[in-house]
């Protein structure tokens, strides 16, 4: 059976269908959830791109506080893979299940342009089939893609091998390159690059295969692959 | 500008993948803002701007009715800024726009057609509520009553006629049926939406605006008064009193360049400073996004997003330049590089919109302008057999007494039968043959180059309509056969900035020869084209031109890594490329766009 691949669905969210298509083309089951809980029968979760509840405030300052996200960070703490793209990615370290933030683009403007970005580990729900040190052509799209956070969790997430990409050409000013953290269970994978746009060869990069693909595959491990899983409260 | 295109288009989820940037003094007190919106539904699920059904209910969505955008097309839209004592009132009644509301808003609107809720449904523009009320009704042969106490307001105190005409954005009217009154509110809930009831579609064929149901009446109009029985102006058109002493001031009589590699490096800009800030990736159609010739989208099948294995493409086009000189011929020549765009990524055109920018139109020049431009380009499209399809009209372009520059903007939707690959790109392929499909007319006047040096004057070179369609059918046909490495129209810098644009495109050089001099080189008259072949096709692409009796001369080769053009030009192309990429982020302030 195909995995199923929930696309949480906020007001605001613009990329969900695109992320389905995608999935799709790799063989899974996409399938859009509306924001309201409870989420149930999907093996793994997209929060994807856009502007969830208009990104007022900032982004994913309202979101994290939508009742779907305790059933998401019930499924992360069950082991279960998480994926957050661009403004889902901002959501997640909003919501506290990655650590970090993300502020306005270095220049401080929006951008919109193709990007590559290395895999540092494949020890993450979204690099389990790639190779270290790969370099994936995948797009950017966002104002606040700025990868910020202390030098305590910077010295923590080197420690752990929690940094999953970087930029080969930093775009926004991030904190060490930084283009995608995993949590420490490293079932929680945030990245500001959008895979699902590097995913058919008429779109110019078939390069966001790996990302999503990866995730895919790891559907399959079950939660007794992990390390270790504890609770999300434990990530900074 | 573009922090508003950016900040509302990629939040509201509507990708922007082309478009054109044009920077000139005579927009300095009028800038022009012209979009074109493309969407793909079924046909089935089309439904019009037309209110029918007596008893059935005009319901708005969105967002609240508030004072902004109160007398947009009648105040703003009728007369020029810088007038005294108008300016302070009019500037602020320019909308304040929310696309999180719009968003939501797209997706209620979606989910109501989808599920076959609406009868007809019109957005909210120009003067409002009215409008959108009196065009449907008068569409639909129908009348109308409004109840005004039913549009939720933005704030306390709002006079019925403030509701009426205010221009309040993110709202839609819905005409439903009573029976699906409730689906619709319950859809607008899921959405977090306003809903309201506030109309009701009556046999009278008149619109009549009542302070509440059954209460006073304030209006009470034939519907069809503010629609069809509108009245129409034939203003007094007059060419200018010195039209023909301009015309015979050619700019070939300008002095040569005395550096041309300098001159056309001036005419060199690379504008992803501001694609860059647009999405333009979001649905995942974007083959080919800005910077190219045209834009190529792929067509998914509207209802299963099953790829249908065509593809749209969209060329974007408007040169003031041209038609300051001669609207006629200026508007003839802009429908030509819009064909010739679209035949650089293989994509046959099939429909044309556009939008007329002008001056004062009380001013008899300003609508004799209008009026040729408007023949210019109906005489193309007719010859091309292009639909004109829809478009809008910006007039009172004016500032401190001085008109704009005629410049009508337009898009040609084309299609691309077959999209197996990406088209060939504005590029080089290192040992590559150039070839220039075309023939040049020897004529600077209207061309950027003479406008650098101050020259607006003169006759345009003529467009030979069915020329460019020839040129345009062997190029479209090369391209989808697989035949070129590169492509590009000759349009604005001409042949010069056409060769440059596709070194830089692809950091591959290039040894042109056969361009006798400035003329040659800088000359923007319509209906050419460069392409990149492969040296073991040069014979077969040259034959396949003479047998369409398309006229193509072998310019060079793609080499190295400079720019020659024989007893012209001999620049390095890192340094072309500094300058074109440098210009934009420079003189706007923000860096390098690598910042």
């Amino acid at each position: 059976m195909a995995p199923v691949i929930g696309v949480v669905q906020f007001p605001g969210s613009n990329c969900e269908l695109d992320v389905v298509e995608a999935i799709e083309g790799l063989g899974g089951n996409g399938r859009v959830l509306w924001r309201r809980p409870p989420i149930s029968g999907v093996d793994g979760i997209v929060l994807p791109g856009g502007f969830a509840h208009g990104d007022y405030l900032r982004p994913g300052a309202i979101a994290r506080f939508s009742a779907v996200m305790e059933s998401v960070i019930a499924f992360a703490a069950d082991g279960g893979p998480v994926l957050g793209i661009c403004n889902g990615f901002q959501v997640l370290t909003e919501a506290g299940l990655l650590p970090g933030a993300l502020q306005k683009n270095h220049g401080l403007k929006f951008r919109c342009s193709q990007a590559h970005i290395r895999v540092e580990t494949i020890n993450s729900a979204a690099t389990g089939t790639a190779g270290v040190g790969d370099v994936l052509e995948i797009p950017i799209n966002h104002f606040e893609g700025n990868y910020t956070c202390s030098p305590e969790t910077l010295d923590e997430l080197r420690a752990n091998d929690q940094i999953v990409f970087r930029y080969v050409d930093n775009p926004n000013g991030s904190t060490d390159d930084i283009a995608g953290v995993c949590n420490a269970q490293r079932n929680v994978v945030g990245l500001m690059p959008h895979p699902e746009r590097a995913c058919h060869p008429l779109l110019g990069s078939v390069d966001g295969r790996s990302v999503l693909g990866s995730m895919l595959a790891w559907t399959s491990r079950g939660t007794s692959a992990l390390a270790a899983p504890t609770s999300a409260s434990t990530v900074r | 500008m573009v922090s508003g295109i950016s900040g509302y288009g990629n939040s509201v989820g509507v990708p922007t993948v082309g478009g054109e940037t044009v920077f000139d003094e005579t927009y300095l007190g009028n800038p022009l803002v012209n979009v074109f919106a493309l969407g793909v539904l079924p046909v089935e699920r089309l439904v019009l701007g037309r209110a029918t059904g007596a008893g059935n209910l005009a319901v708005l969505l969105g967002s609240t009715t508030g004072r902004d955008g109160i007398g947009g097309v009648s105040v703003l839209a009728s007369a020029g800024f810088g007038d005294e004592g108008t300016e302070a009132t009019k500037r602020p009644s320019v909308q304040v726009g929310d696309p999180f509301e719009e968003k939501r808003l797209i997706e209620a609107c979606l989910e109501l057609l989808d599920r076959n809720l609406a009868v007809g449904v019109q957005d909210l523009g120009g003067a409002g509520i009215t409008c959108a009320t009196s065009e449907t009704a008068a569409k639909g042969g129908a009348g109308m009553d409004v109840y005004v106490s039913e549009i939720p307001a933005r704030e306390p105190g709002m006079e019925p006629f403030e509701l009426m005409i205010s221009e309040s954005q993110e709202r839609m009217l819905a005409i439903v049926e009573p029976e699906h009154l409730d689906a619709v509110l319950e859809i607008a809930r899921r959405w977090e939406i306003r809903a309201s009831v506030v109309g009701t579609v009556t046999g009278t064929g008149r619109l009549r605006i009542l302070e509440r149901r059954g209460g006073e009446v304030l209006a009470d109009v034939p519907a069809k008064s503010l629609e069809e029985d509108a009245p129409l102006y034939d203003r007094p058109r007059a060419e200018p009193t010195d039209l023909a002493e301009r015309r015979s001031a050619s700019a070939n009589a300008l002095p040569a360049p005395t550096d041309a590699a300098a001159d056309l490096a001036e005419l060199l800009a690379d504008t992803s400073w501001v694609s860059s800030q647009y999405d333009h990736q979001l649905f995942l159609n974007t083959v080919e996004g800005p910077g190219g010739d045209a834009t190529v989208l792929r067509l998914k099948h509207p209802t299963t997003g099953a790829d249908t294995g065509r593809g749209l493409a969209l060329s974007c086009d408007g040169n003031h330049h041209w038609c300051a000189i001669d609207p006629r011929v200026g508007g003839a020549a802009t429908v030509a590089e819009s064909v010739m765009n679209l035949a650089t990524v293989g994509a046959r055109p099939v429909a044309m919109v556009n939008c007329l920018n002008f001056g004062n139109p009380e001013h008899p020049e300003v609508m004799w302008q209008l009026s040729e431009a408007v023949d210019g380009l109906a005489d193309a499209c007719r010859a091309l057999s292009i639909p004109v399809v829809g478009g809008n009209v910006s007039l009172y372009n004016e500032s401190r007494g001085t008109d704009i520059d005629p410049t009508p903007i337009i898009t040609v939707l084309g299609v691309v039968d077959e999209l197996t690959r990406r088209p060939p790109g504005v590029r080089l392929v290192e040992g590559g043959r150039l070839i220039m499909l075309g023939e040049t007319v020897r004529e600077l006047s209207g061309s950027m180059w003479a406008r650098r040096r101050g020259h607006r004057r003169g006759t345009l070179p003529a467009v030979d309509i069915d020329a460019v369609a020839r040129v345009a059918g062997v190029l479209r046909q090369l391209v989808n056969d697989g035949l070129v490495l590169g492509a590009h129209d000759v349009s604005t810098g001409g042949l010069g900035a056409a060769v440059a644009e596709m070194a830089i495109g692809s950091g591959v050089g290039a040894r042109i020869a056969r361009v006798d001099d400035h003329v040659d080189l800088f000359s923007e008259s319509a209906g050419r084209a460069v392409v990149c072949v492969a040296v073991d096709q040069v014979r077969e692409v040259l034959d396949v031109c003479e047998a369409a009796g398309v006229p193509a001369t072998k310019l060079g080769a793609a080499m190295d890594d400079r720019l020659v053009v024989k007893d012209l030009i001999d620049v390095a192309l890192s340094d072309l490329t500094r300058i074109w990429r440098d210009r934009l982020p420079t003189q706007l302030g923000g860096g390098t766009t690598q910042g």
